[in-house]
């Protein structure tokens, strides 16, 4: 089983919403499609479930062209970011429709609607109608809709978004063992890098309507392909300056400067752009964080269990993430200490050197 | 708080004082009537409602009132509802346009179609029948129930027809078992409008019509008769007239407040 994409794009009115893509997508594990809103990720969801017809290139399901098939005859499901049911339809014969459609036994889709409600807690609810239920519940009867129908291939297009922050931690847990053991391809697409990397598996970064990067989740987060690929996959945005390499040191201004470690060793002397996580600039001084920075700080957020700094230095903005409450004051200078060791130095045509 | 209940009590009565006055003279007699001014009727007869109940010249106005009325409704939500759905649903060349066009159909005066639709009518034969009465009451209320429902089916996500794709539903099956249900209160309004503009409308329907389909409105008209004006029978016949209308009313009361939330009413 597997979802290929061979040079699949989509054009609009004379706009390309999706550039030429290929992909080939697994099941077993979550397939995220990460990006910005507006970065095409809902526009290639549509084509994948045939809602949207291509502009060129194929689409295979199982070894089954299904380029020129409607939605209806793909044998998928979706979940859509706002919660969309079936008004007047008791949660019952929403999680049943699928199923009524294709004509199965009553018997037995009793039975099947009963499991997936079980799963998804949502035995005490099937009779009412879903404008009775809380946003986490219609999500929840959206999913049920989704996983009992035995379909190939499982598009979830943000679909936590819309929930407040403890249902979307408490459903993302799940969605996972929801989706074990089915033997679809599961495709899902979020705005957030956090999702991506808890839910793991395979991760195609897309940017302006075409997948910047796509592997396992965790070895595109490590080793970004390019600084556009770096800049997706990065909340808050991705920290960036240009450098210049002299001989062993990594030059940042005539006053901030480092030893080159690790595979920025080998690089050549020239001019480079350095990216680093904010995660890794932190307030204080450790072994590890060691250059040190003096930035203007211009914004500060506190978010519970952590806090992050904007700051200016030289005309370039940095952000700092650090774990706890730090005091900083806004509009004085604040020593920051950068961990050499992460950094990404980017050659000018964009791609990574090291 | 006198005076706020006040104002809005005196409001209703000037409201109803015409609606009164009619049902009272539809139990008066005309001798009644004429002679002077009762707020009551001094004698109550029910002779006006009884002529009018018997007389096949007055009863066939309604039904006939009624048959095209309810054929026009039917039709003008029927051809109404496809059109909607493109107009909501999908974008083409000129659809703004056609949009705005269908509305300018409700700017033109009745009295313009009047002529054309008669000397038509007549020439097909069409003419003194109830699907001729129906048909030219579709050029205002088409795009009105186009217009209406348009408004109802923006309302609903996009989503939810992706969603009923994807779930395997045909598009006759999705349109009838999904969206309908979802519109069911847009589709009640237009209904309403569609049957209160044929309901009341009488310049075209009594130009296209003689004896056959003959509209109770334009039966109403021949009140002044040989023996004077039948002023009790002519207000039994409105008193009638209204009935119709105020039960549509209520069954659609509800929904008509979120057409007017739509902008759409």
């Amino acid at each position: 089983m597997s979802l290929e994409l061979k040079n699949v794009s989509k054009r609009v009115a004379g706009i390309t919403h999706v550039k030429e893509t290929s992909l080939t997508l697994q099941p077993g594990h979550f397939n995220v499609l990460l990006g910005e809103t507006g970065a095409g990720k809902t526009s290639l969801i549509k084509l994948m479930a045939g809602l949207d017809s291509l502009a060129s290139g194929q689409i295979i399901l199982n070894g089954k062209d299904v380029s020129r098939l409607s939605a209806q005859k793909r044998n998928i499901s979706l979940v859509h970011q706002f919660f969309v049911n079936y008004p007047h339809m008791s949660v019952f014969d929403n999680i049943a429709s699928p199923l009524k459609v294709a004509g199965i036994a009553k018997s037995e889709i009793e039975g099947r609607v009963e499991e997936a409600a079980n799963i998804l807690k949502l035995k005490p609810y099937l009779s009412r109608k879903p404008n009775e239920l809380s946003g986490g519940q219609q999500q929840r009867t959206a999913l049920a809709r989704a996983i009992v129908k035995e379909s190939d291939a499982v598009f979830l297009d943000e679909p936590l978004a819309n929930l407040d922050y403890k249902l979307r931690e408490e459903l993302r847990d799940q969605l996972p063992e929801l989706f074990a053991g089915r033997g679809a391809v599961v495709v899902y697409a979020t705005s957030e890098p956090e999702e991506a990397l808890l839910l793991g598996g395979q991760t195609a970064l897309m940017n302006d309507g075409h997948v910047v990067q796509f592997g396992p989740t965790a070895d595109i987060y490590r080793k970004p392909r390019d600084l556009e690929a770096a800049k997706v996959f990065s909340n808050p945005p991705i920290n960036v300056a240009p450098v210049e390499k002299r001989g062993e040191a990594i030059v940042l201004s005539e006053e901030i400067s480092w030893t080159a470690s690790g595979a920025a060793v080998g690089l050549s002397d020239g001019h480079y752009t350095l990216a680093i996580r904010p995660n890794h600039v932190l307030p204080v001084e450790t072994p590890a964080h060691s250059v040190r920075l003096d930035g203007h700080v211009l914004v500060t957020e506190l978010s519970g269990s952590e806090s992050s700094a904007h700051f200016d230095m030289d005309g370039h903005a940095w952000v700092s993430l650090s774990a706890g409450v730090h005091p900083y004051s806004v509009g004085e200078v604040h020593a920051f200490f950068l961990d050499p060791r992460h950094c990404f130095y980017f050659a000018p045509d964009g791609d990574l050197a090291a | 708080m006198r005076l706020k209940s006040l104002v809005p009590a005196l409001y209703i009565l000037f409201l109803m004082l015409p609606i009164y006055w009619l049902v009272a003279m539809s139990f008066k007699t005309t001798n009644e009537i004429l002679s002077g001014f009762s707020l009551f009727p001094q004698t109550w007869t029910f002779a006006n409602y009884r002529e009018i109940l018997t007389d096949p010249t007055w009863y066939w106005g309604y039904i006939n009132s009624i048959i095209y009325v309810s054929m026009n409704t039917v039709i003008s939500v029927l051809v109404a509802l496809p059109a909607a759905y493109a107009f909501s649903r999908y974008t083409f060349v000129g659809d703004k346009h056609l949009f705005f066009w269908l509305l300018t159909n409700r700017m033109a005066p009745a009295a313009v179609f009047a002529l054309p639709f008669f000397q038509l009518y007549s020439a097909v034969g069409l003419f003194d029948t109830h699907i001729a009465v129906a048909l030219a009451h579709c050029l205002f209320n088409i795009p009105l129930a186009v217009w209406i429902l348009e408004g109802f089916m923006s309302g609903v996500p996009k989503e939810l027809d992706e969603t009923a794709y994807v779930d395997g539903y045909s598009f006759p099956r999705f349109f009838v078992t999904i969206f309908l249900p979802a519109i069911k209160s847009g589709v009640g309004v237009a209904a309403f409008f569609c049957f209160m503009f044929s309901w009341v409308e009488l310049l075209l329907a009594k130009t296209l019509t003689a004896v056959e389909a003959k509209p109770i409105a334009a039966v109403m008209t021949r009140t002044a008769s040989s023996a004077g004006y039948e002023l009790g029978l002519l207000a039994a016949a409105g008193t009638l007239t209204i009935i119709p209308g105020a039960i549509v009313i209520y069954f659609v009361r509800n929904y008509i407040a979120k057409g007017f939330a739509l902008g759409r009413v």
